[in-house]
């Protein structure tokens, strides 16, 4: 027998209730799980780039090209869990060709080549220009020619072009605002728009996915941050550090909140489908969402980083707990995609009865491949970090 | 005084100029509007194809899982259905107990006492052929379609496999064929019907249970089974206008 086949048999001896036939799989699995949080921690770090360009943070100046550089790696491979999820993975062009427009899906496509050429990639390139062009001109053999060909051709670097580079950049960072909002928003409403899922189906999902992902996001840069600080062997900026967590803070108080929100709603309101989730939260997703998702990954970092609000120097304990609030937050947020994702899955439409669900460690659909999409933007944000090192970049 | 007179005029011109441009613009986005809704209005000229399923008849003999599944070649794993047949067994205390054993096909058996039993009986299910189906809106390239008939179909050439569809069926009537690796789910037998034969579900029924037929003929035997019977749609509440009306239709039953 096909070992999906085999899966799928073992799924059946584990069913609770009633489910409909087709319902024994789950179609979505942990690579669907990656892509809202990939595309959240996109959106986050750009959010908090930002913040220094155009809200004026000056603070925040250090995290800039982190935070730029950080949203870039990870965008370029927020597409691959998706591809590599699909059936027919050698038709994924087509969501391009001829897009169905009353899809959600279908303007993922173009939102993403958006966001990635116009927004993330060009500002990026204008950030960069003055220094791409004087490293052409520093370095030697193959580099120079790496950097000649980054260049595009736009050598000038005089005081005007300069100018030009930065408030074009800067206008940017302002269309890049609203596109981010747009990206992870859009992300949101893929699934909140699925009426007939009720776990999916909140007109809050788009706004819940949109702070997540800043709380995501923001986590990551700080995440990045150190641990670049501490390779470098440099003493970190403590003021831009604690100003990355105030944000954090922020960010995490109002997605509690609106995740709060969304929760008492359900549980006031309790719908028709409202008895099958209580036992799917109460049953299935005890440890994901209770001890996960808002103990560990929201409620201990809220409180870890209210305090810290009020703790005056001390800085190596800080680091550490920022550390620690960075990664508990982090894993938080993908048990909050895991809770939407798998969770919204696990219950049957019929509303009689559960399916159930088994991550396996090789596949297509498996741990190895996750930790792969993973790994991947990791190593790409190392690469560009040496490609385009924001420590040496030249004063102006 | 005057000049508040003119004042209080221009602000009317001015506030009855916006409202007319506020009208003016919604009037030119209109046919944008369209993308807002589901898929097209039923069609007034030629067959609408629909399903009756009267389920004072059906004896769960599950001849109708097997034979669309042979018709069809749907997998003979005990998922995978284009279409199944559920027992609904009703408790004297109140408790609902669905079952579907392989869909139904090798029969069922009851295993409640009857004198616990309140009311018990078979449910057909297949595809609804929803005349708003989630399932055409959400499909990102446009594989599945409505056909000019009325029924939710497939391009299996053109299928990406992402899956969203059967995420937004209501009904769960979708699933990944393992073997084509695109998404598959009842015709009504389009290649039977389009030849004028039944589809095969309706053709083995012994009870005729099943009525198909078409709703845009005053004639045809699916539009007096709906004059006839007091038939419900299931899950009415998510507005997706389903073409297979049961009657005998119980509230406990989605």
């Amino acid at each position: 027998m096909e070992p999906q086949m085999q899966h799928l048999y073992e799924m059946l001896s584990k069913v609770d209730g009633y489910i409909y036939p087709n319902e024994i799989e789950l179609n979505w699995s942990i690579l669907i799980v990656l892509y809202p949080f990939i595309t959240g921690l996109v959106a986050g770090a750009f959010i908090l780039a930002s913040l220094e360009r155009v809200f004026k943070v000056k603070v925040l100046k250090p995290t800039y090209t982190i935070a730029l550089l950080t949203a870039l790696s990870f965008m370029m491979v927020a597409t691959l869990p998706l591809i590599s999820h699909l059936a027919q993975p050698q038709r994924f062009y087509e969501i391009m060709i001829t897009p169905h427009l009353t899809s959600a899906m279908a303007i993922f496509g173009f939102v993403y080549l958006w966001y990635l050429m116009v927004v993330l990639l060009l500002e990026i390139w204008l950030d960069y220009r003055r220094d791409i062009v004087l490293w052409s001109q520093e370095k030697t053999g193959v580099m120079k020619r790496v950097y000649k060909i980054l260049t595009l051709g736009v050598t000038d670097l005089s005081e005007s072009t300069v100018k030009w580079d930065d408030k074009l950049g800067y206008f940017i960072t302002i269309i890049g605002i609203p596109s981010a909002f747009l990206l992870h928003g859009y992300v949101g409403f893929i699934f909140g728009s699925v009426k007939a899922n009720p776990w999916w189906s909140t007109v809050l999902m788009p706004v819940i996915f949109l702070f997540s992902a800043m709380v995501s996001g923001i986590a990551l840069v700080m995440i990045v941050f150190m641990v670049v600080n501490y390779i470098r062997k440099q003493v970190i900026d403590m003021a831009c550090l604690n100003e990355i967590a105030k944000y954090l803070l922020i960010a995490l108080i109002l997605d509690f909140a609106l995740e709060g929100l969304d929760q008492v709603h359900r549980i006031y309101e309790a719908e028709e489908s409202f008895n099958i989730l209580d036992i799917l939260v109460k049953g299935k997703l005890t440890y994901t969402l209770f001890l996960f998702q808002w103990f560990l990954g929201m409620i201990v970092p809220m409180v870890t980083l209210a305090t810290l609000q009020f703790v005056k120097n001390r800085n190596k304990l800080k680091k550490r707990l920022y550390m620690m609030t960075g990664i508990l937050v982090l894993c938080g947020i993908f048990f909050m995609r895991w809770n939407v994702v798998v969770g919204g899955q696990l219950f049957s439409k019929s509303f009689y009865g559960f399916t159930t669900f088994k991550l396996h460690l090789i596949g297509s659909e498996g741990i190895m491949m996750a930790a792969l999409w993973l790994i991947l933007p990791c190593t790409i944000l190392a690469f560009l970090f040496w490609l385009l090192p924001p420590w040496k970049r030249h004063e102006v | 005084m005057a000049r508040d007179e003119v004042k209080s005029r221009r602000d009317f011109l001015s506030k009855a100029a916006m409202v007319a441009g506020g009208l003016f613009i919604s009037a030119g986005a209109s046919p944008f509007a369209s993308l807002l809704y589901a898929t097209e209005r039923k069609s007034k000229t030629g067959p609408w194809y629909g399903m009756g399923i009267d389920l004072e008849k059906c004896i769960g003999c599950g001849r109708c899982a097997d034979a669309c599944k042979t018709e069809n070649n749907v997998p003979r794993e005990p998922f995978f259905f284009r279409t199944w047949v559920e027992q609904y067994t009703i408790l004297n205390d109140g408790t609902v107990h669905v079952e579907s054993p392989n869909g139904g096909i090798d029969g069922f058996s009851q295993k409640f006492p009857d004198e616990e039993i309140f009311k018990s009986f078979f449910v057909p299910k297949m595809c609804n052929h929803c005349a708003k189906s989630p399932c055409t809106q959400v499909c990102p390239v446009g594989a599945t379609f409505t056909s000019p008939e009325g029924l939710s179909l497939v391009d299996p050439t053109y299928c990406l496999g992402c899956r969203y569809c059967v995420q937004a069926c209501p009904y769960g009537c979708r699933y990944i064929h393992p073997v084509t690796h695109v998404v598959d789910k009842c015709t009504m037998c389009y290649h039977r019907i389009t030849k004028g034969l039944l589809p095969a579900c309706v053709e083995v029924c012994p009870k005729h249970a099943k009525i198909f037929g078409d709703l845009n003929d005053p004639k045809s035997e699916l539009v007096k089974f709906m004059k006839d019977h007091s038939w419900q749609v299931l899950k009415p509440h998510m507005n997706t206008e389903p073409k297979v009306f049961y009657n005998q239709l119980r509230a406990e039953v989605r």
